[in-house]
C-alpha cells in the first residue's frame, strides 16, 4: 500500500514535534496533569488520528501484497 | 484475597484455552497460525497484549519514579507513532506475502527472498539468541513479582512454574488461537488495573492538581524532563519500538490476519491502548515520590506494589498480581508458541522431515516444542542469577537493528544478498560490541551524549545494506517477479 502524501507529511509532522524542546523545563499543570505529560497524551491522540486516516485504504484494491 | 483472585484468573485463562481448543481444526496451519482467519479485534489485543511486557506497569512507574514525567515521552508516544505505523506499513505486505507462499517465520521469507540458506541461518541464530532472555526476563519477573505481592507466600520459583504451566496448558490446548483469546482477556485485565489503580491513587490525594502539587513541593525535577532525560535520548529513543518489525511473535501473529482489512483497527486503537496503560503507569510512579521517597535502584521498580499496598490493599493487590500476570504471560504464550515454530518449520521440517511431515506430526512437535521452551525457560529462569534482566533490555535494541532487512526484503528489488548479509553482520556486530560497553555502564548512551545504541544499530544496518547491494549485481528476474511487479517502462517514445 502506498501511503497518501498527506499522510506521510503528517507521520514526519509528529516525529519532529515527538521532540518538545520547548516544554523541557516548564512546570505549568495543563488539565490537572504537567504540561510535558499533557503533551504526549495529546501527541498519542494525534497519532491516533493521522493512523484513522492513513489504514481507511487498508484491504482496499489488494491484498496487501501489491508489490509484487 | 489476593492469592483468590489470582488462581480465579488463572482458573479463567485454562478455561478460556479449553474453550478455544474446541474451535481447533487439528492442522498445522490452525495451531501456528490460527489458518489466517482472525479478525480485527482478537488481532488488536493479541499484538497489543503480546507487546505490552510486566515492564510498562512496574518498570514504567519505577523509571516514572526515578526520572519523571519524560518516560511517557521517551517510551510511550514513541511507541504510539512507531509501532501503528510497522503494523500499517509492513505487517499488511508480509501477511499477504505469508499467504501466497505459506510463510510461517521471517527466516522463510528472508531465506526465500535472497535464495540463501546461510542467510536464514545466520537470521535464526540471532533471533534466537535475543528471543530466549527476553522470554527468560518476563519468566523470572514475573515470579519475582508474585513473591513480593504475596509476601513471600508464593515463592519466586513456584510463581514462575504456576505461570509456565498455565501458558503451556492453553497454548498446547488451543495453538495461536487460544493465545489471541488469552491475550484479549489479559489486555482488558491490566488496562483495568492500570484505570483502577490510576483513579484510586489521585483520588486519595484530592485530585490530579492536588497530587502533582505534593509532588512539586517534595522533588519538582519529575515534572519536568530537566537533566534526567536528555534531547538527544528522547529522538533516539523513537528507534526503540522498530523492535516490533524484527519480534518473531509480533510476525507470527500477523500472520493470523484474516484479511488486510483486519490490520485497520489495531494500526488506529494501537495509540490510544498504549496511552491508556502507560498514562497510570508513569503517573502512580511520579505521585509515588511524595509518599515513598528514597528508594534507589531495582527497589524502585516495587512503588507500585508500594502505592496499591499503602492504598487498595485486598482486591486491588490481587487485581495487581493478576494483572503483573496477564501482563507476563500475554508475551510469553506469543514468544513461546514463535519459538515452537521457528523449531518445527525452520529447523525440523527445513533440515529434516520435508514434505513428509504430515499435518499431525506439525500439530505434536509444536506442542511438543512449546512444551520443551517453558520448560527449559522455567529451569533457566530458577537458576539464572537477575544479570538476565541487563541482557534481556538490550534484546529491544537487536530486534530493531533488523529492522532495515526485512523492509528490504518486503519492498527494496535492488536489495541483494550480499547486502542482506552485510546488513545482518553489521546488526549482530555492533549489538554484541554495545552489549560489552553498556553492561559494565548502565545506561549507557553513546559517548555519553544521550544518543541510545539502537540508533547507531538500526542506521548503520541500513546505511551497510544500501552501499553493499548498490555495489553488487542485483537479484535475478525470476526471483524478483516473485516479489514485486516488473517496473513500469514508463510511456512508449516513437522510433526515430
Amino acid at each position: 500500500m502506498r501511503l497518501p502524501r498527506g499522510v506521510v507529511l503528517a507521520v514526519a509532522a509528529l516525529a519532529v514535534l515527538h521532540n518538545d524542546l520547548w516544554w523541557w523545563n516548564d512546570p505549568r499543570l495543563v488539565l490537572g496533569l504537567p504540561v510535558g505529560l499533557a503533551y504526549h497524551l495529546a501527541f498519542c491522540l494525534a497519532a491516533t488520528l493521522v493512523m484513522a486516516v492513513a489504514a481507511r485504504r487498508l484491504g482496499r484494491g489488494g491484498d496487501g501484497g501489491e508489490e509484487r | 484475597m489476593t492469592l483468590g483472585i489470582l488462581v480465579a484468573y488463572l482458573v479463567l485463562l485454562l478455561a478460556l484455552g479449553a474453550w478455544s481448543s474446541r474451535r481447533f481444526r487439528g492442522t498445522g496451519e490452525d495451531f501456528f497460525v490460527a489458518t489466517r482467519t482472525l479478525g480485527s479485534v482478537l488481532l488488536l489485543t493479541s499484538l497489543f497484549g503480546t507487546n505490552m511486557t510486566a515492564f510498562s506497569l512496574l518498570g514504567a512507574s519505577g523509571e516514572a519514579y526515578r526520572r519523571g514525567i519524560g518516560v511517557f515521552a521517551l517510551m510511550a508516544s514513541s511507541t504510539a507513532l512507531v509501532t501503528p505505523l510497522v503494523f500499517l506499513t509492513l505487517a499488511p505486505r508480509a501477511w499477504a506475502l505469508g499467504k501466497r507462499y505459506g510463510f510461517t517465520t521471517q527466516t522463510q521469507l528472508v531465506r526465500d527472498r535472497w535464495g540463501s540458506e546461510g542467510l536464514g541461518l545466520a537470521l535464526l541464530a540471532f533471533q534466537i539468541a535475543l528471543l530466549v532472555p527476553y522470554l527468560l526476563i518476563g519468566l523470572k519477573g514475573g515470579g519475582i513479582t508474585l513473591a513480593q505481592i504475596t509476601a513471600g507466600a508464593i515463592p519466586e520459583w513456584a510463581g514462575s512454574l504456576a505461570v509456565s504451566a498455565v501458558v503451556l496448558a492453553y497454548v498446547v490446548a488451543g495453538g495461536v488461537r487460544g493465545t489471541a483469546w488469552a491475550n484479549a482477556a489479559q489486555t482488558v485485565i491490566f488496562t483495568l488495573l492500570g484505570a483502577v489503580t490510576f483513579w484510586i491513587v489521585v483520588s486519595s490525594f484530592g485530585g490530579l492538581a492536588a497530587a502533582f502539587a505534593r509532588v512539586a513541593a517534595v522533588e519538582p525535577e519529575l515534572l519536568v524532563r530537566g537533566d534526567r532525560i536528555r534531547p538527544l535520548e528522547l529522538l533516539s529513543y523513537l528507534a526503540i519500538p522498530l523492535s516490533v518489525v524484527g519480534f518473531p511473535h509480533i510476525f507470527l501473529h500477523w500472520l493470523t490476519a484474516r484479511d488486510a482489512a483486519a490490520f485497520r483497527l489495531p494500526v488506529v486503537a494501537y495509540p490510544v491502548c498504549v496511552a491508556a496503560v502507560w498514562l497510570p503507569s508513569v503517573t502512580v510512579g511520579v505521585l509515588s515520590a511524595a509518599e515513598i521517597p528514597g528508594l534507589a535502584g531495582p527497589e524502585a521498580n516495587t512503588v507500585l506494589i508500594k502505592m496499591i499496598a499503602l492504598h487498595a490493599p485486598g482486591v486491588l493487590a490481587g487485581l495487581l498480581a493478576a494483572g503483573v500476570l496477564a501482563a507476563v504471560m500475554s508475551s510469553l504464550d506469543s514468544q513461546s508458541l514463535a519459538l515452537s515454530n521457528i523449531v518445527t518449520h525452520d529447523v525440523v521440517r527445513h533440515y529434516g522431515l520435508h514434505d513428509r511431515m504430515s499435518d499431525r506430526l506439525e500439530v505434536v512437535l509444536g506442542r511438543a516444542f512449546v512444551a520443551g521452551v517453558l520448560g527449559i525457560a522455567w529451569l533457566l529462569s530458577v537458576v539464572i542469577d537477575s544479570s538476565i534482566f541487563r541482557l534481556g533490555v538490550w534484546a529491544f535494541s537487536g530486534f530493531a537493528a533488523l529492522a532495515p532487512l526485512f523492509v528490504a526484503a518486503l519492498f527494496w528489488r535492488r536489495a541483494t544478498r550480499a547486502g542482506a548479509w552485510a546488513s545482518l553482520a553489521t546488526a549482530a556486530a555492533l549489538w554484541t560490541a554495545f552489549l560489552v560497553r553498556g553492561w559494565s555502564e548502565p545506561g549507557y548512551t553513546v559517548a555519553g551524549s544521550g544518543l541510545m545504541p539502537v540508533a547507531v544499530m538500526v542506521a548503520a544496518a541500513a546505511v551497510v545494506l544500501i552501499v553493499v547491494s548498490g555495489l553488487t549485481r542485483p537479484p535475478s528476474a525470476a526471483r524478483l517477479a516473485r516479489y514485486f511487479a516488473a517496473p513500469d517502462p514508463g510511456p512508449a517514445r516513437p522510433r526515430t
